[in-house]
């Protein structure tokens, strides 16, 4: 399937493992991505800080190139959470409310160019390759199952929050990226801190704030089982990986958790190696983790026997679907 | 269309409604155009008045219908909603026809809706003339009369319902009161204590589910449903489905051993809340009326593994002959009533779709349901507070108010009673375990007689209140200081800050809402449910007890969440309307429905499936459509639909409805010579 | 019955508009902020709330009383790390995140802010972005701690080396081709907000 594909300035550089990966497995899953021409900066959580309309035209020229561009496919998808967002708000935005739709318009007629709020589905990689690949297509390109690897499912908050067009399950506790983990082969673990902010750009600006949030979700993996943190943003990888260092500065700590892009751990299954998928660049190395992962599968655990319960059992726990 | 041979005397009356037409409309003007620009239309006099509606304005109405021989009248003044009835009243007083009175609404479709005032004086004057126009066209019509079966349905037997049952049965009269769970006493039962009194729930209840069981007028169908409802108020056929128990009512005599020798243990659900468990035969609670067991088929080993297993239940029953019957079957019981009753309460809001507040994944979180079985001295523990694990008491515990309520991603509305029920239980716990109680809440709503009183007794007690609502429950440290710790994340907004206090327990006040199933229920029985779900009573304030449907009632938190007293309460009333339809003896329905004329009627049977009140009905053997006039409510959609014209409305014939468009477009004040 | 005063062709805000009203009118869409009913659960989602000198309610209560320049020197705008958190469980349903972004933007035109690190990170951001259509980690990083944070440069030295090591980091910045086109597009963008 052919999508417009918006890479954002982290995936150039910072973030290039992520873009590294993504092109390595794209051929595997069926996905033909076209970058949108001359794309610019979409201004990340901190243009809107600024300049309000300005902030909406910043995105509004890259949804009008991609519309003009779009030949055989509407859909616009963006790897990084906030790059998506933006993309994602500033249409829904542009839809919703005709004074801003009229006003943004105005402002890319002065390049020349205008887009129609609607005409472009935005959507985040996660979501293509969950819903639009799908998992049973993700699980028959697996050549090297993750057999022993345990990974802790980090989306962060802006692929789930606020989803103005009502993609994901649910906004606090998403199975999408559990479920795609799975489907590699590896366990997932119960990391309920799962779209616990990163910290964003406190880390700059408010380092103390950020440093409590990273190591929350850093001890929070650690102390679940994992080998791995897997994430889909580059400002999360960012914060908690090159920020681990910081944190563990901070206070004095040692932890020691991978932070991988999941695009990676697909390559990984797929059977590609760990350079052509960007990993070696993290600053906390990944391959002690990696190399845990086994060739057979580990053995399933017994289901228990129901047996009559017993008073030393405690309460019932309510049932959960 | 404008005959001028038929020597109608008309009325017309306009009201000033004090400023609330006057202020907007120039009545006078009205009035003369009445007078002078209708008089060839047929009215001999227009008057107005500052309230039409009072004693005085009523007395013009019936001294010119006597005095003045007037033969229709129009009175120009709020909706018919409000004053139809009483100026209809009037006329019939003074001996005219009610159903030759027309209302023509100047306030509500006028004077409320526009600023203009010349603009909203000549719309009145047109609907004035409408008004008149229509009038020309009306027939005297006689009320319906209807007998009304002494017989009652009451559906629900939770406080609200039997209240109403016992009340009616009390006056001498057969009730037949149909509960879904195998015993009575709905969500009441569950309880400990009772706020604001700490009255003991069984100990007040039980005596009323007992009076119900014993009562030689009232007719118990525990385990059963109703399936259908047919017919009109005084007149309505209902099918009960009685579902198995596999035990004879007429033998068991209640001794339990079967429950006792049952090796299946399961978790109960229902009674229970989830917190406690069951037999596969089994009673909902030990003081259960009638207290007779069902037995549970998806888990009774007899009928999951197969014929041969397990019997312990028969092979214990001490009864001669024995009072299993692993055989019986489901009965269908058809009844008939002149009046219903539904009480069927709420379902708790499900603390499941709130993810943050970790119900079911984190252990020591609870809801307040759960907390009440718990604090019951027949419940899972005894009436001991503990954690999950069944034995160790909290020492701190986190109360949450509005959990689902108040909220636009859950239930917009407030559950009434969970501030009340919270602080109850925060007095409980603290009672039983000392613990330290931190109360959450965005606003303390205790309205009521000793509500207020209760909020400060426990505030006496050394309760925390903390004004916020909770942002998450988590059991993920921010720092190694909070290992191994529960927290309430919460924002103290009187204190102005976020806090994250540490806590053993939390209890999730979950919110009220109708009953899964109250859609379908409405359906049944004919009335419809509001956009939160709760049955629709006939007017918010002046008549929260019935229904658009005549002769269907409710009761309870069926029609919203409310307390202990005011279910009881609307029982009571429900149960007075019942009776004073019983003592009546017969109805009076009013005569605005349709009837098929069935020379024009070809049998397309178009208009069967239309009907909202299941009042049409076809007749093979002459086939032509009927409607039963005493179900048919006038709506009017047959009468649209009918392609052949073949069905009237009694008070909105075509005719009328012509008529008075043309008088609101004024046609009938174009000079004679130009009618056709 | 009153009405309420029919807004101008331009849309701006009329005259005599409550700072309530000036935040709502600046705020895309129906922001709903008018419908706070003081939970607090925005405030407890947060998790820059322990450092906020005002939690978003508190902020709201101070809107909604007009109490502009206290609003708009308020630290709490800036430390928002825009994670919806106070959005999807806002009871209210009010877009809370969107509305921080409003104030940021009215405390910089108003100049009003106090802590001068936040708003001149954005801005410093925004300048890059302006020159050369791409953020420019580097330069922002350096611009930034050069001016407000000299000391902690050193103690950054390790990272930013690590960053540069692991190919992670450019030197250089990069324009995009239509950087002509999309300063037209900005500055028209700038000059229609600012007659709105």
């Amino acid at each position: 399937m052919k999508m417009l594909f918006y890479p954002g300035c982290s995936m150039q550089r910072t973030a290039r493992p992520y873009l590294d990966s993504l092109l390595a497995i794209r051929e595997a899953i069926g996905l033909e991505l076209e970058d949108v021409s001359d794309w610019n900066c979409c201004g990340a959580t901190e243009y809107m800080s600024v300049h309000r309309i300005a902030a909406h035209a910043l995105v509004g020229r890259n949804l009008a190139l991609a519309s003009r561009q779009a030949e055989g496919t509407d859909t616009l998808t963006a790897g990084c959470s906030a790059c998506y967002l933006n993309l994602a708000k500033t249409d829904q935005q542009m839809r919703e409310d005709p004074r801003l739709r009229t006003t943004v318009n105005e402002a890319l007629a002065a390049g020349g160019l205008s887009y129609e709020p609607g005409s472009l589905k935005v959507r985040h990689l996660l979501d293509v390759v969950c819903n639009d690949v799908g998992y049973e297509a993700v699980k028959a390109q697996v050549v090297r199952p993750l057999y022993g690897l345990k990974l802790a499912p980090y989306y962060g908050c802006q692929v789930v929050r606020p989803d103005p067009d009502s993609r994901w399950d649910d906004r606090e506790q998403p199975v999408a990226m559990d479920r795609l983990l799975r489907a590699l082969g590896a366990e997932v673990v119960d990391y309920t801190l799962k779209t616990q902010c990163c910290g964003g750009h406190m880390t700059v600006i408010g380092p103390e704030i950020a440093y409590g949030l990273i190591r929350r979700l850093v001890h929070g993996a650690a102390a679940a089982g994992a080998d791995a943190i897997v994430t889909l943003c580059p400002m999360c990888q960012l914060n908690l990986d090159a920020y681990q260092v910081e944190m563990n500065k901070f206070f004095k700590t040692d932890y020691a958790v991978p932070v991988l892009y999941f695009t990676q751990l697909m390559g990984l299954a797929f059977g590609r190696s760990p350079a052509e998928l960007g990993i070696g660049k993290e600053f906390i190395a990944a391959a002690p983790a990696l190399a845990r992962i086994q060739d057979e599968p580990p053995p399933a655990v017994e289901a228990k026997k129901k047996r009559r319960p017993r008073a030393e059992d405690g309460l019932p726990m309510p049932r959960m679907g | 269309m404008f005959d001028k041979s038929e020597e109608e005397r008309i009325g017309v009356y306009v009201c000033h409604c004090g400023t609330n037409i006057a202020g907007v409309v120039d009545v006078g003007s009205v009035t003369r155009f009445a007078a002078d620009d209708l008089k060839r239309r047929g009215v001999v006099l227009s008057r107005e008045y500052t309230f039409m509606c009072s004693t005085t304005g009523q007395d013009l109405i019936q001294k010119d219908i006597l005095e003045q021989g007037l033969t229709r009248v129009v009175v120009a003044a709020c909706s018919p909603h409000l004053h139809e009835g009483t100026f209809r009243t009037a006329c019939d007083r003074a001996g005219l026809n009610p159903y030759l009175c027309e209302l023509a609404s100047i306030r509500e479709h006028v004077a409320w809706v526009h600023t203009d005032h010349a603009a909203a004086t000549a719309k009145a004057k047109a609907v004035v003339s409408g008004a008149v126009e229509r009038v020309r066209h009306n027939v005297p019509l006689e009320a319906i009369h209807v007998p009304v079966d002494a017989t009652t349905l009451v559906v629900g037997g939770g406080i609200a319902g039997i209240q109403a049952a016992l009340e009616i049965a009390d006056a001498g009269h057969e009730v037949h009161l149909v509960e879904r769970e195998p015993s009575l006493g709905g969500h009441m039962a569950q309880l400990d204590k009772t706020f604001p009194t700490l009255d003991c729930a069984a100990c007040i209840l039980t005596p009323k589910m007992a009076a119900a069981g014993a009562h030689p007028h009232l007719h118990l169908h525990t385990w059963s449903e109703v399936e259908k409802v047919e017919g009109y108020v005084g007149n309505f056929t209902v099918t009960i489905r009685k579902r198995p128990r596999y035990v004879l009512e007429d033998v068991c005599t209640g001794c339990g051993i079967c429950i006792e020798k049952c090796p299946i243990v399961v978790v109960d659900e229902v009674h229970e809340a989830g917190v406690g468990f069951r037999k596969s035969i089994y009673t909902p609670f030990t003081q259960a009326v009638p207290n007779i067991p069902v037995i549970d088929t998806e888990t009774c080993t007899y009928y999951v593994k197969g014929k041969g297993s397990c019997r312990a239940c028969e092979k214990f029953c001490p009864t001669e002959p024995n009072s299993i019957d692993f055989n019986q079957t489901e009965q269908r019981i058809t009844l008939r009533v002149g009046n219903i009753v539904l009480a069927t309460g709420y379902d708790m809001f499900d603390a499941r779709r709130i993810p943050q507040y970790g119900y079911g994944r984190l252990p020591n979180v609870f809801t307040s349901l759960e907390l009440e079985r718990m604090c019951n001295a027949g419940g899972p523990t005894g009436g001991r507070v503990t954690l999950r694990d069944g034995k160790t008491a909290p020492r701190t515990v986190g109360i949450i108010h509005c959990v689902g309520s108040r909220d636009r991603n859950y239930n917009n509305y407030c559950s009434a009673i969970c501030c009340m029920q919270s602080l109850k239980l925060a007095h409980l716990m603290r009672e039983r375990t000392g613990a330290e109680i931190y109360n959450c809440y965005i606003d303390l709503r205790t309205a009521f007689k000793d509500y207020d009183e209760f909020y400060q007794r426990v505030l006496d007690e050394g309760v925390h209140f903390i004004r916020g609502k909770v942002a998450e429950v988590s059991d993920v440290p921010r720092g190694p200081d909070e290992e191994g710790k529960l927290f309430i994340q919460v924002e103290d907004t009187l204190i102005g800050m976020q806090r994250r206090v540490a806590v053993d327990m939390v209890v999730l006040s979950a919110g009220l809402q109708p009953r899964h199933d109250a859609k379908e229920v409405g359906q049944t029985f004919g009335i419809a449910c509001s956009s939160n779900g709760w049955f629709i009573e006939k007017h918010a304030k002046l008549d929260p007890i019935s229904t658009m449907t005549e002769g269907v009632f409710v009761a309870g938190c069926a029609q919203g969440p409310k307390d202990i007293p005011a279910s009881v309460s609307q029982g009571a009333a429900a149960a007075a309307r019942v009776l004073m339809r019983i003592r009546q003896g017969e109805l009076a329905l009013e005569p605005v429905r349709a009837s098929v004329l069935a020379e024009r009627c070809s049998g397309c049977r178009l208009c069967n499936g239309l009907c909202p009140f299941n009042a049409i009905s076809f007749d093979p053997a002459r086939g032509v459509t009927e409607i039963n006039s005493a179900l048919c409510q006038g709506c009017g959609t047959c009468v649209a639909a009918c392609p052949a014209g073949a069905i009237q409305g009694s008070a909105f014939s075509n005719e009328q409805v012509l008529a008075q468009i043309e008088g609101l477009l004024l046609k009938n004040l174009e000079p004679e010579e130009a009618l056709a | 019955m009153s009405v309420a005063p029919p807004v101008s062709a331009a849309d701006s805000v009329p005259a005599g508009a409550t700072f309530l009203q000036e935040v709502m009118a600046a705020t895309p869409g129906k922001s709903r902020l008018n419908m706070c009913i003081q939970c607090g659960t925005c405030g407890g989602s947060c998790p820059s709330g322990p450092e906020m000198e005002h939690t978003p309610r508190r902020l709201f209560a101070m809107i909604k009383e007009g109490l502009r320049d206290q609003v708009l020197r308020s630290n709490a705008p800036w430390l928002c790390v825009s994670c919806y958190f106070c959005t999807v469980r806002c009871p209210q349903q009010i877009h809370i995140t969107d509305v921080m972004y409003t104030l940021k933007g009215m405390a910089i035109n108003a100049k009003l802010y106090r802590d001068h690190s936040p708003p001149d990170f954005s801005k410093t951001f925004v300048d890059y972005v302006e020159h050369y259509g791409r953020s420019f980690e580097l330069g922002l990083a350096t611009r930034f701690n050069l001016r407000h944070h000299p000391l902690s440069l050193p103690n950054m030295a390790p990272m930013g080396l690590g960053m540069l090591k692991r190919g992670r980091m450019d030197l250089v910045p990069h324009r995009i081709d239509g950087m002509a086109q999309l300063t037209r597009i900005l500055e028209r963008a700038k000059a229609l907000e600012a007659t709105s």
